[in-house]
């Protein structure tokens, strides 16, 4: 441990190591990201793929008007969420966020579990009128609409 | 007329870094060495310029003028008047005239101040500034005006959300922004030296009490903004790995890194090309969290593409800088010579692995922030959370930290492990120790265990460069260094307990009815309705009791603003020395009880108390630089009088 590096190449030494360094960073990354990134699903997507209860996925679509069933513990809802084609029951403990609402969407932190309903651990209702969760930036208002009536059906 | 008088004040202001830029241009190149002459004054009137615009910002909001739009739509009259001032920088208008005004304030102040450097690497140093102001001032004045007006005054503004009428907001952007441009400035520097290939310990003494300030900054807004995060939300957690918070840490990882490796060109005289590489990468990172933050990528890559116009200017400017940076890196950073060189085993060595740690986490929370973006404009929707970024990061972080309990003992330039055999056996122990007493108390995952091993470990040895040296004579700058190591031992063993042994209760109580949270005792006594200036909340009263002491009230609150109308939760804290009870109130549950969410978050509150330690050892490390700097100034100073007389 003790010797000196070869003196005439010690600058591309240390580039060498930042390198080989910075590339592990990269490929662990990479490798990380397929098997923790979570994937976004809309319910008839969720329904056809049917991820694995182990796989950390979002849900993301309109509560179904008259869905909202609250649990005799007070704290647990069961809900439905639908994107007009299908439709995934969705179970969540905790207290709901502030702009949750039956025919407004949400989006669903959790997993597929194997009975086929939908266990959230945390859920993101459109806050306000500058916040939206991400994935419901992009529904437009027509969409939202049609999301709707196709639930309410 | 203030709204008038605040434009003109941003359009001179942007004129003067146009001047600054050119002339500093031209005397570089040896045409015209009178126009050297004018860059610092125009550095000096460009800040006090850009002062003066940002005041009539301020002017405006605290008046509450309707004729402008920016007033309009972030304020209302009925706001208090620090939440009136605070929305001026509350906005995306607003928050890029304040980063313009520190950025130009710090060129006057290195236009003033600086005397160290050769006068061309100054001229280029400040011609750099004025070219990255100079794009920020365009992109106010032509696609993000502050000060536009409105033609028919509505009779009271939109008000601003009420999740940011908070006292935390109204300090978090600006300190994050000093942080910013402190980088910029480091930038300068780095493009100054680059241009005149003057890279020595020199420019690297000029550039460090910037790094060192933007530094400070950083962890105390990245501090702040994780509490504010905490208590605010509701959600008990006090960091998601979101983008926009990670927008404020990678600017910090790389600060980090530069803050060390500058370390090392000023004692050493070795690293140089690195030491830029690192400022470019520093000021980068600041730019790509501006970018990420300001241009509403964030929302959605398709939301950026409906509205492209702010988006692609930041993305522009930060091609730009970047880009140019990095063409003249790579055109110069073979000409700069090579600096000293040093062994394996030497102080020297272990900054290098902090660089390259440091290097590699910024580079994978890069990816994690980015790679959500990336996906969604292929079609693919997915989002990336704490199942990436701990265990990734932990895998170049605790390394880090075992070289980070050993390098400040070694020597610079050559050393062996031998000779610090006792120190390194002792931390070893400490490390064993800790982690057997961890896994005892119940902890069984492997992050938490590690983390608690190696915090415990890094604050013993965090002292040991103390150990055979005189307290009173020991400079000002190495107790920064004790102190910040400390802080993040102090920092990780917050982490690590929480994550380990927070214990979590959610339950619909009746009122009257007492439930058990860890060693809390929690009787839920009323609910009451409660009314505030804009908004009114039902509050729960909870007397709480920590393992059968005496009773405590608490006061969590549901919250309905009515301007504009929104619901929050107002979360109730309870702190003791060796951790907090945090308490959230929701809806009346089906069965009449009240839905109420109850943690015990041991020691969770080191994480920030570490936060304020890190920041206070580099105010430390700042402030003995600089009165080493003003001594040395005096000593250079009476030295060229003593030769003027001998001279006579």
């Amino acid at each position: 441990m003790n010797g000196k590096l070869a003196p005439k190449h010690q600058r591309l030494v240390l580039i060498a190591i930042a390198l080989a360094a910075l590339i592990a960073a990269g490929l662990l990354a990479a490798w990380a990201l397929r098997n923790q990134a979570s994937y976004f699903y809309v319910p008839s997507d969720l329904v056809a793929d049917h991820p694995s209860p182990n796989q950390a996925v979002r849900l993301g679509g309109m509560v179904q008007i008259g869905s909202v069933k609250h649990s005799p513990d007070g704290v647990t809802i069961h809900f439905i969420v639908g994107d007009g084609k299908a439709s995934v029951p969705v179970r969540y403990s905790g207290i709901v966020p502030d702009l949750f609402e039956e025919g407004s969407g949400v989006v669903a932190e959790g997993h597929l579990a194997a009975d086929g309903t939908f266990d959230a651990d945390t859920l993101l209702a459109k806050h306000d009128a500058n916040y939206v969760p991400r994935e419901l930036g992009d529904m437009s208002a027509a969409q939202k609409r049609a999301a709707i009536e196709g639930t309410t059906k | 007329m203030i709204a008038n008088f605040g434009l003109a004040a941003l359009w001179l202001a942007g004129a003067l870094a146009a001047l600054q830029l050119l002339a500093g241009a031209f005397a570089l190149r040896g045409d015209e060495p009178t126009l050297a002459r004018l860059v610092r004054p125009a550095a000096v009137v460009q800040g006090v310029l850009a002062a003066l615009s940002f005041g009539a910002l301020l002017l405006l909001f605290a008046r509450t003028d309707l004729s402008v739009r920016l007033v309009v739509e972030n304020s209302s009259s009925m706001k208090p008047m620090i939440f009136k001032i605070a929305g001026a920088w509350g906005n995306h208008e607003g928050s890029m005239l304040l980063w313009v005004t520190i950025m130009s304030l710090a060129g006057a102040l290195i236009a003033l101040l600086e005397r160290r450097l050769p006068e061309p690497t100054m001229l280029a140093t400040l011609a750099a500034q004025a070219f990255v102001g100079l794009g920020f001032y365009a992109f106010l004045l032509f696609s993000s005006n502050p000060f536009e007006r409105v033609a028919n005054p509505p009779p009271d503004g939109y008000g601003l959300n009420p999740l940011l009428q908070d006292i935390g907001l109204a300090f978090h952007p600006p300190t994050l922004y000093l942080g910013y441009v402190g980088l910029s400035v480091a930038f300068s520097f780095a493009v100054g030296a680059l241009v005149t290939r003057e890279v020595t310990p020199d420019f690297a003494r000029a550039m460090r009490p910037w790094v060192l300030g933007a530094w400070i900054f950083l962890t105390l807004g990245i501090t702040a903004g994780s509490y504010w995060a905490y208590y605010e939300l509701g959600w008990g957690g006090w960091w998601f790995w979101d983008p926009v918070e990670n927008a404020s840490l990678m600017p910090w990882l790389a600060a980090t890194a530069l803050l060390h490796s500058a370390s090392v060109l000023a004692a050493r005289d070795a690293l140089r090309a690195w030491t830029i590489m690192l400022g470019v990468i520093a000021f980068s990172m600041s730019m790509i969290g501006t970018f990420l933050v300001r241009s509403g990528i964030l929302t959605s890559v398709h939301a950026f593409a409906v509205d492209p116009e702010r988006g692609t200017f930041i993305l522009a400017l930060l091609a730009v800088y970047i880009g140019g940076a990095l063409t003249l890196f790579a055109l110069r950073a073979g000409t700069v010579t090579e600096g000293e060189r040093f062994a394996v085993t030497s102080r020297e060595a272990a900054l290098v692995v902090n660089n390259v740690a440091l290097t590699s986490i910024l580079a994978i929370v890069l990816v994690g922030t980015l790679y959500p973006l990336v996906t969604e404009a292929f079609g693919v929707k997915v989002s990336v959370g704490p199942p990436y970024f701990n265990p990734v990061t932990a895998i170049f972080f605790f390394p880090m930290l075992a070289v980070l309990a050993i390098g400040p003992l070694l020597r610079w330039r050559r050393d062996s492990l031998g000779r610090v055999r006792g120190e390194v056996l002792l931390v070893a122990l400490v490390a064993v120790a800790a982690l057997a007493g961890a896994r005892f108390a119940g902890s069984t995952r492997l992050l938490p265990l590690l983390g608690l091993a190696l915090a415990v470990a890094v604050a013993v040895a965090a002292f040991l460069p103390l150990r055979g040296r005189s307290l009173r004579r020991l400079p000002l700058h190495v107790w920064g260094m004790v102190l910040a190591h400390f802080g993040i031992a102090v920092s990780l063993f917050g982490v690590s307990v929480d994550s380990a042994f927070t214990k979590e209760r959610l339950i619909a109580a009746q009122v009257g009815e007492t439930m058990h949270v860890g060693p809390w005792a929690v009787t839920l006594a009323s609910v009451e309705p409660v009314a505030g200036p804009n908004w009114t909340a039902m509050e729960g009263t909870l007397s709480v009791s920590f393992d059968g002491g005496s009773p405590s009230e608490m006061t969590p609150q549901s919250r309905n603003f009515w301007e504009p109308v929104q619901h929050t939760s107002e979360s109730a804290l309870l702190t003791r020395w060796n951790g907090q009870l945090y308490a959230v109130i929701g809806e009346e549950a089906e069965n009449g009880g009240w839905q109420l969410r109850l943690w015990w978050k041991p020691f969770v509150t080191f994480i920030w108390f570490g936060g304020l330690l890190i920041g206070l050892g580099g105010l430390l490390a700042l402030l003995g630089r600089l009165s080493l700097d003003l001594k040395r100034r005096h000593v250079r100073a009476r030295g060229a009088e003593r030769r003027a007389e001998q001279a006579q």
